[in-house]
């Protein structure tokens, strides 16, 4: 690219140009770096002072069943709110993948034209809607309908999961249909050349090949249904016990933050076991992430 | 049985469930602008909100949305386009590169709460700022930053190979480049990008509990002293915004009519939303048509 005469002056300027966009794009992705090597010092050093500072055991933590920090014999025991985030968002997943993967199919394979005219707008539409709109209606329509049906008062892990299921079924269906759009034309045809039906060809060729990117939908919809905080708190009740129906209050992680952290002295104890489960839950966003690259590098071969 | 009737059950089952989304999103709609739609009024959406008498509005916590959208898409722009252009156009395949991918990957899944318990600590405590429109924007912006990068990314990625090749035949610098030749050409998707991210900053609230604050000073709107304690255009003040106002009168709503406030919010919310929506495209298109003089074909 070098010109044959080149003015000196006109050669500086360029020169200052191109170093004027490097250092400063260069700048914006350092940013990005320092703030999460920030968040995760910030998060990390609040989080284990508990342990450290306030000398509380790991395990009376992660397996104590009783949280009851007003006492007079004060128990940190976060067992009740992970087997509450656990538990919600496996049972969100479950219920949210048959139905996105069946939404993927119906665009990309059974009405690919038409089909895919009416199914995008509407998970866009749904992934747009805020969460607190979704705990909202999750509050008034969920809970009664429950009410009446089931035993208890209808808040609860049921009822947390089925509206978490209906926010990450944008998440998961919109990954299963990029990866079924970009499936070559050949797999299907020679299929159906050898006779099979649709079915058999979904079952059997399409959707084994796609796995990996189906796993990877469903575990990022996991990932946003455990760190997703206000719909579930709206819905699920905050009892700090481990309840013994789907139908009966509970709380996650998420929920029992959201509700003390404002209440809570910075700097006590309760403060910091709250710290704490932020942390667990900043770990669990660092599986969730490691997870889903072990996938992706297996869909890559 | 016949693999022939197993492809129709099938099929059946695929179609159902497809109907059923549908079905969900439209019962959803209708289930929110029905019950909102009698309760917005000119009133309901300017007047201040009542703690515990009957008739209150939601006019600064709409306002404070606005207004921190605003704010955060000021900072947050600038920042995402600069880095987004470094990951299209700068970075070299290698362990840096790699490094940044799964940086921007892992902020981008970081729960909104962790984010906005970040800020809390090191914007409103440690930096001093307290509960502010400004302390809202930050954290928003660490929020929203991994988006914009992405969208970013995947418009400069798009333009043509020849345009840029013309432009380095041309003795343009890289900058050059970059800043006329390409970024107009992104720009339609950038806009629509921009625009659908800043619908999902709308809505956010997790982040902004313990950033933006959950209350409102009484606001002047005729002082418009960006400094003054009471001036609506003062970042330093705290401010509810819509969606965590909704989440708020769920809570803790001690006024009678507090589910009717609710469901005229969240219809405001969904329907402010789907304009977002609606614009991103129409700007797009426009600006599509603007920037490559022809018609669109789709």
């Amino acid at each position: 690219m070098k010109a044959k005469n080149p003015s000196p002056i006109r050669m500086k300027r360029h020169h200052m140009e191109d170093s004027i966009g490097r250092i400063y794009t260069t700048f914006c992705v350092s940013l990005l770096v320092i703030i999460i090597v920030s968040m995760i010092y910030f998060v990390a050093s609040k989080g284990l002072s508990t342990f450290i500072k306030d000398g509380l055991n790991v395990g009376d933590f992660l397996f104590g069943t009783k949280w009851s920090p007003g006492s007079d014999n004060p128990l940190y025991g976060a067992l009740p709110f992970i087997v509450g985030s656990f538990s919600t968002s496996i049972l969100a997943a479950l219920i949210a993948s048959p139905l996105s993967i069946c939404a993927s199919l119906f665009m990309t394979e059974i009405v690919p034209g038409w089909g895919k005219r009416i199914l995008q707008p509407v998970i866009e539409l749904l992934a747009g809607i805020p969460s607190v709109v979704y705990g909202f209606v999750g509050l008034s329509v969920i809970v009664p309908l429950f009410r009446d049906i089931f035993p208890g008062q209808g808040i609860g892990i049921a009822a947390g999961s089925l509206v978490l299921s209906i926010m990450i079924l944008p998440t998961i269906t919109s990954i299963t249909t990029d990866a079924l759009s970009t499936l070559p034309k050949g797999l299907k045809e020679s299929s159906f050349a050898l006779g099979a039906t649709r079915w058999q060809t979904i079952s059997r060729v399409v959707i084994p090949t796609v796995l990996p990117s189906i796993l990877t939908g469903i575990v990022l919809g996991m990932a946003r249904a455990f760190g997703e905080a206000l719909a579930v708190q709206m819905v699920i009740g905050n009892a700090p016990h481990i309840p013994n129906s789907l139908f009966q209050s509970a709380s996650t992680l998420t929920s029992v933050i959201t509700l003390n952290m404002g209440n809570t002295i910075g700097g006590s104890i309760e403060n910091n076991a709250l710290w704490s489960m932020a942390l667990a839950l900043m770990i669990m966003t660092f599986i969730f992430v490691i997870v889903v690259r072990l996938l992706e590098r297996r869909n890559r071969i | 049985m016949k693999p022939k009737t197993v492809d129709k059950i099938a099929t059946g089952v695929i179609v159902t469930f497809s109907l059923i989304i549908v079905a969900v999103l439209l019962g959803l709609l209708g289930y929110i602008l029905f019950r909102g739609f009698s309760h917005i009024s000119w009133s309901f959406l300017t007047s201040i909100p009542q703690t515990i008498r009957v008739g209150g509005g939601i006019g600064p916590q709409l306002f404070n949305s606005l207004f921190l959208l605003v704010l955060t898409l000021i900072i947050t722009i600038p920042l995402g386009l600069g880095a987004g252009i470094y990951m299209a156009e700068y970075a070299k395949p290698g362990k840096i590169t790699g490094t940044i991918r799964l940086v921007v990957e892992v902020l981008s899944s970081f729960p909104s709460i962790v984010v906005g318990l970040f800020g809390l600590l090191l914007v409103v405590n440690t930096f001093g700022f307290g509960f502010s429109l400004f302390s809202g924007a930050l954290v928003l912006t660490i929020f929203n930053l991994p988006l914009i990068v992405r969208v970013t990314e995947q418009a400069f990625r798009g333009v043509a190979k020849e345009q840029k090749e013309a432009g380095l035949a041309l003795g343009l610098s890289k900058w050059k480049i970059i800043t006329s030749i390409l970024f107009p050409v992104a720009l339609p998707s950038l806009v629509t990008g921009i625009v659908l991210a800043a619908g999902r900053v709308f809505g956010e609230a997790a982040a902004l509990l313990f950033t933006a604050g959950m209350s409102t000073p009484r606001l002047d709107f005729t002082d418009w002293n960006p400094f003054s304690p009471m001036s609506p255009i003062n970042p330093f003040r705290p401010a509810e915004t819509l969606a965590v106002h909704i989440w708020k009168i769920n809570n803790e709503g001690l006024a009678p009519d507090a589910a009717e406030i609710a469901a005229g919010a969240s219809a405001v919310l969904v329907i402010l939303v789907l304009v977002f929506n609606l614009l991103a495209r129409w700007l797009g298109r426009v600006l599509y048509r603007y920037f490559t003089a022809s018609k669109v074909t789709e």
